[in-house]
């Protein structure tokens, strides 16, 4: 059981501040899709209109094609996760995970039995009779997600709700989540601010600034073809060049900068904008000789040493850092600090991109 | 106390500590030992007092068990002590006066706590706070101007056309309930404030997320929550109401008395200060019997009620 979920010119104001501004997203039953971005950028708040704790200035969102303008949370087929999971203390786990089927009128037995079959499913068998107090980070989680669960909601909704947890225990429930999402087949909707997880789990990632959605897309083109700076930026590193576009032919434009002409791709729609070049880090290599093109002297100011790679901070002439990653896989030997190499990029993997969508 | 010396000195530690002991030793104890110690000798003229007949004895403490008068239960006539009588009405009409608090301060301190803006906050408690600024017994004696056969309550009902002739408020109880509930609300109003200002707002929304109608969220969520803020008002509004004499004084009619008022008159018009020890005793005694067995009831433990 999962539903479509649209989102149809959707803008939430706040007196005369706009936190969404004509968000539009179509997001299909089955899929786990999350919203990216700094805290402030409007993912709760668009979280909250769907699950109807906050009704949108403009716009309407629909729930499996039905306009849900008007419907209170407890009337919508929506369970949301709360960022600190708000379980119920007094409540021992099984009341917890039923609570929704005891408003519903189930009898107790039914309800008991429901609360163990969910125990089961989340991993967390022989808890029912705990209170919330006796559990760990990790499995208040998962009483939280058995408890959403319960209701069988067509949507569920998490706001950031491993970002209580330590690394280990995020990294395992990431995949957990994942899991359970495909065992389910319910559409996932989660807000996180952490790029780690949003493009570890999702099906497809939206990023958003400042109320507006800028780029939907599934993670690896996120990462590897974001379509502006501010997504460029917030899921990775860059190398960041200042320049002005030249001519563009077959998708790749020239970029005049300080440092000569460097290629790079650049969309159709960029044209004509503000752009600055943005390269990551284990795309620029570093070679003694000078490349053939995208070539920029520099000199090794300091090697980082970060377990999975190395990261080498150069400084060209003029004292712009260029940073390199170097796979800690033997392969590569490590540059001495001050020694003179030359930074270079595939045009192919650099992009042009302007800055983020914003208000004017 | 090693760690208040080090921080003021001996000097002011030490004066601290004396006025707590005198307040505590000469205000509270020794009054209390005192009325204690007479409340089991007999009442004697000034001659006697001293001599062979000033033993000490229950008899006082018998004496609420004296002149019976006849009353009827469903039509059955009984007889019952005058005193118990309305000792039995005072506990009762304090049990009304707590539940009629409860009922007014709950949605209230609902309001205040999880849907008023904060901005108007400190007006609402201002507008709250300003009739206690008014001494008690003006209050009282307001209500007993506005309650008034011909007061302005009438006046108003009559001019809406909610009744069709004048109503007499002060009859029994009635005044008495009323007067006291609005002496004491504020007393349920902020314990159970704060005891719902401390729920995570998340939880109601979770509940109501999960499909929870609003008198299930209250149920499950919110009172069990404030159930320390609401103990604790109980116990304070019926302590109050069940030890006030100055409202059922004012607001009382011809048929209403309180046991505080018979206590007054043992002490006022007997000049028997022993019986009056006696019955003071008995209402402390059993007030505090009744709380305890109240809060036993409702499973609240006497450190739930202290935070």
């Amino acid at each position: 059981m999962s539903a479509k979920i649209d989102l149809e010119n959707v803008s939430c104001d706040f007196g005369s501040f706009r936190a969404v501004d004509n968000a539009n997203v179509s997001i299909e039953p089955g899929e786990f899709f999350s919203f990216l971005g700094p805290s402030g950028c409007g993912k709760t708040t668009i979280l909250r209109m769907i699950s109807g704790f906050i009704e949108p200035t403009e716009g309407a969102i629909k729930i499996g094609g039905k306009d849900m303008r008007g419907q209170r949370p407890n009337q919508r087929p929506t369970a949301l996760i709360f960022q600190n999971l708000a379980l119920f203390p007094l409540m021992p786990v099984w009341e917890n995970i039923s609570f929704g089927l005891e408003v519903r009128g189930v009898d107790k037995a039914t309800r008991r039995k429901k609360a163990e079959e969910l125990l089961e499913l989340v991993d967390l068998m022989g808890a029912a009779d705990k209170m919330v107090s006796q559990l760990s980070g990790g499995q208040k989680q998962r009483v939280a997600i058995a408890r959403a669960l319960a209701v069988e909601p067509s949507v569920m909704l998490l706001d950031e709700p491993l970002s209580a947890l330590d690394l280990k225990l995020r990294q395992h429930m990431r995949a957990e989540l994942r899991a359970i999402q495909k065992r389910t087949g319910v559409t996932f909707i989660y807000i996180t601010h952490d790029q780690g997880e949003a493009l570890a789990m999702s099906d497809r990632i939206g990023v958003m600034s400042q109320g507006r959605i800028q780029q939907i897309a599934n993670p690896r083109d996120i990462y590897n073809a974001p379509i502006n700076g501010f997504v460029a930026g917030f899921v990775g590193e860059n190398n960041i060049f200042e320049g002005k576009s030249g001519a563009v032919a077959a998708g790749m434009a020239g970029f005049d900068t300080a440092y000569g002409t460097l290629r790079a791709r650049i969309n159709d729609d960029a044209k004509g904008s503000a752009l600055r070049l943005y390269v990551r880090p284990e795309h620029t290599l570093l070679s003694a000789a000078k490349a053939e093109e995208n070539s920029i002297p520099v000199a090794v100011s300091e090697v980082s040493f970060e377990g999975a790679f190395i990261s080498i901070l150069c400084h060209s002439d003029d004292g712009k850092l260029i940073v390199a990653e170097l796979r800690n896989d033997g392969s590569a030997t490590v540059p001495d600090i001050g020694t003179k190499l030359h930074a270079s990029f595939d045009a192919a993997r650099a992009a042009l991109l302007p800055d983020a969508n914003v208000r004017g | 106390m090693n760690d208040l010396i080090r921080r003021y000195g001996v000097t002011i530690t030490a004066l601290m500590c004396l006025l707590v002991a005198f307040w505590l030793v000469m205000l509270v104890v020794v009054p209390n030992i005192t009325l204690f110690e007479q409340s089991f000798r007999p009442y004697l003229p000034v001659v006697d007092v001293g001599g062979p007949k000033d033993v000490y004895s229950l008899r006082n403490y018998a004496k609420v068990f004296d002149g019976s008068i006849e009353r009827s239960f469903f039509g059955i006539p009984y007889m019952i002590p005058v005193h118990v009588m309305t000792f039995g009405l005072t506990i009762w009409y304090s049990i009304v006066v707590t539940v009629a608090c409860f009922a007014l301060a709950y949605p209230l301190a609902f309001f205040m706590a999880k849907i008023a803006n904060p901005k108007s906050l400190p007006t609402l408690l201002l507008l709250l706070f300003i009739p206690l600024w008014v001494s008690e017994v003006l209050r009282a004696f307001a209500w007993w101007i506005i309650l008034a056969f011909k007061g302005p309550l009438n006046a108003l009902l009559l001019a809406i056309g909610a009744i069709d002739e004048p109503v007499r408020w002060i009859v029994g109880y009635d005044g008495v309930v009323i007067g006291l509930t609005y002496a004491y609300v504020l007393f349920m109003l902020f314990p159970i404030y704060n005891a719902i200002s401390s729920l995570d707002t998340n939880q109601i929304e979770a509940a109501d997320d999960l499909g929870a109608p609003w008198w299930k969220i209250h149920l499950r969520v919110v009172l069990p929550h404030a159930k320390p803020g609401i103990a604790s008002g109980c116990v304070m509004v019926f302590m109050l109401s069940a030890g006030s004499l100055l409202v059922p004084s004012i607001l009382g009619s011809t048929t209403s008395q309180w046991f505080t008022q018979t206590i007054d008159q043992w002490f006022k018009d007997a000049l028997d200060w022993n019986t009056a020890s006696a019955y003071a005793f008995i209402l402390l005694l059993l007030c505090t019997v009744f709380v305890s067995i109240a809060l036993k009831v409702f499973n609240v433990k006497l450190s739930d009620i202290a935070k």
